[in-house]
């Protein structure tokens, strides 16, 4: 999976998380909830939601490791084929 | 021959307009069940029926505008219960709408309970008004996934528009609708509840510990909120403290069952408060599994009446948005407002050392006509233990 898929998924499973955002703005070090205005829940339901569409279930103790969109994509790409 | 009326669900409403009836004269109708759909400042919502019988007459239509406590409806009750007064229903006081005491079969919790369902596939449901029972899961086990809903909605699309098209019955409620249903009520508490705040910082390191070690051991889709911790602490600690379990309606009133209301922001402002019933006698997994629910159908304002009235208490968790503590405002006819600001690491003196700890700062907002202080601290100190326990929660 390359660069482009990877944050066309983000970009879609946040805009299902959070429909009044527009994800696609996001600049690589961006906060994704700060930015985006998610909550714990949501953050949550991205992260299941993210597990289903690509089988990545990302342990609590890495979330550090996912907070901007950079490092979210970086994590997606060393997970996935 | 019991008179169904429309009921309040909060200080703030007066009236609502009948959406849809979801049940025709001759229905045989009973606790819990569903019969109409009303339009209220916090959107759409499921009334339920307390009675048992059949439905005699609909004395409403649909799209009119209905104050509270008309009569909408006569239901004939179930042969053996003809002899019990019909209930009243006042008009200015809704939380006494349907005294909880009186209530021998809690209705049921939502409408997806016992649908197995991953939290997303739930709120893509609610947020499209899909009811889940509907729909054919192909995760694990037959859980319903975000695909699952997808696909279900795209047929009903179809089935849609190859049909008569339909007016909109789940008519947008407006952000100016929610904003002056929290501006009345606010308003009220302000004029009439005499508030006293207290607060106290908690040590959140084992109850952190805790919570990382827990969800360590769980898939994501079954981790735990550290919410989850909180309200399930709350509750616990109210059966020590009764009298801030209760309602303020010329004098105290003590609630029998320990409903909390949860406050949840809306995106475009404003907020809802839905009651996560008998929250003392769910486990931490049953509460995850009730937000799961819930808080999609808050956002998407597709709540029930029993979600609407019968909280006892309110929660309020500013942690997300950056706060370091949070001081409420009462939501009448309720006398207490819990408040937790974000957990933090503060520095901590003990036992002469300086440490640094992960710290949570909770408040009390408290009725002076129902309560002290002395009783608002006691409580804290409790709420302090508990969190401080998490393996007894």
């Amino acid at each position: 999976m390359n660069e482009s898929e990877i944050k066309t998924i983000i970009f879609q499973l946040l805009k299902q998380i959070a429909p009044d955002t527009e994800p696609s703005t996001l600049q690589p070090g961006d906060n994704i909830r700060d930015v985006l205005g998610i909550d714990s829940f949501d953050a949550l339901q991205f992260l299941v939601a993210l597990d289903e569409k690509l089988g990545i279930d990302i342990p609590e103790a890495d979330y550090g490791k996912t907070a901007t969109l950079e490092r979210l994509m970086g994590y997606v790409r060393s997970k996935t084929p | 021959m019991i008179e169904f009326r429309m009921p309040s669900l909060g200080a703030d409403m007066e009236d609502g307009t009948l959406r849809e009836w979801k049940v025709k004269p001759g229905d045989t109708v009973k606790r819990g069940d569903i019969i109409a759909d009303v339009e209220t400042m916090k959107g759409i919502i499921e009334i339920e029926v307390f009675e048992e019988g059949t439905i005699e007459q609909l004395l409403v239509k649909e799209d009119e505008k209905v104050p509270v406590g008309k009569v909408m409806a006569l239901i004939a009750p179930k042969a053996g219960t003809a002899d019990i007064p019909p209930k009243t229903i006042p008009t200015e006081k809704p939380a006494e709408l349907h005294p909880i005491e009186e209530r021998p079969t809690p209705a049921p919790e939502h409408k997806h309970e016992g649908v197995r369902a991953s939290p997303l596939a739930k709120r893509i449901a609610a947020e499209n008004h899909l009811d889940l029972s509907s729909v054919h899961g192909t995760g694990d086990g037959g859980a319903i996934t975000r695909e699952d809903v997808e696909k279900a909605l795209a047929e009903r699309d179809i089935r849609l528009k190859s049909s008569t098209p339909e007016t909109a019955a789940a008519s947008a409620v407006s952000t100016e609708t929610i904003r002056m249903a929290v501006a009345a009520a606010m308003s009220k508490s302000n004029r009439e509840i005499p508030h006293y705040y207290l607060e106290t910082s908690i040590d959140m390191s084992k109850a952190v510990a805790w919570l990382a070690e827990a969800n360590r051991q769980r898939p994501v889709q079954k981790r735990l909120l550290p919410v989850v911790l909180l309200i399930k602490a709350v509750a616990n600690a109210l059966l020590e403290f009764p009298d801030l379990n209760a309602i303020w309606d010329n004098g105290l009133q003590r609630k029998n069952e320990i409903n909390i209301g949860f406050v949840v922001s809306l995106r475009t402002g404003g907020l809802v408060v839905p009651a996560i019933h008998r929250a003392n006698e769910k486990s931490l997994d049953e509460i995850m599994e009730v937000l799961n629910d819930l808080i999609p159908r808050a956002r998407a304002l597709k709540l029930r009446s029993s979600e609407l009235s019968e909280s006892t208490i309110t929660l309020t968790n500013l942690g997300d948005g950056g706060a370091d503590v949070v001081f409420g405002v009462i939501y009448p006819p309720q006398v207490a407002i819990v408040g937790f600001g974000g957990i933090m690491e503060q520095p901590v003196a003990i036992n002469g050392m300086l440490d640094v700890r992960p710290v949570l700062r909770a408040t009390l907002a408290g009725d002076h006509r129902a309560t002290d202080g002395l009783t608002g601290g006691r409580f804290l100190t409790a709420l302090k233990n508990k969190l401080q326990q998490p393996e007894t929660l």
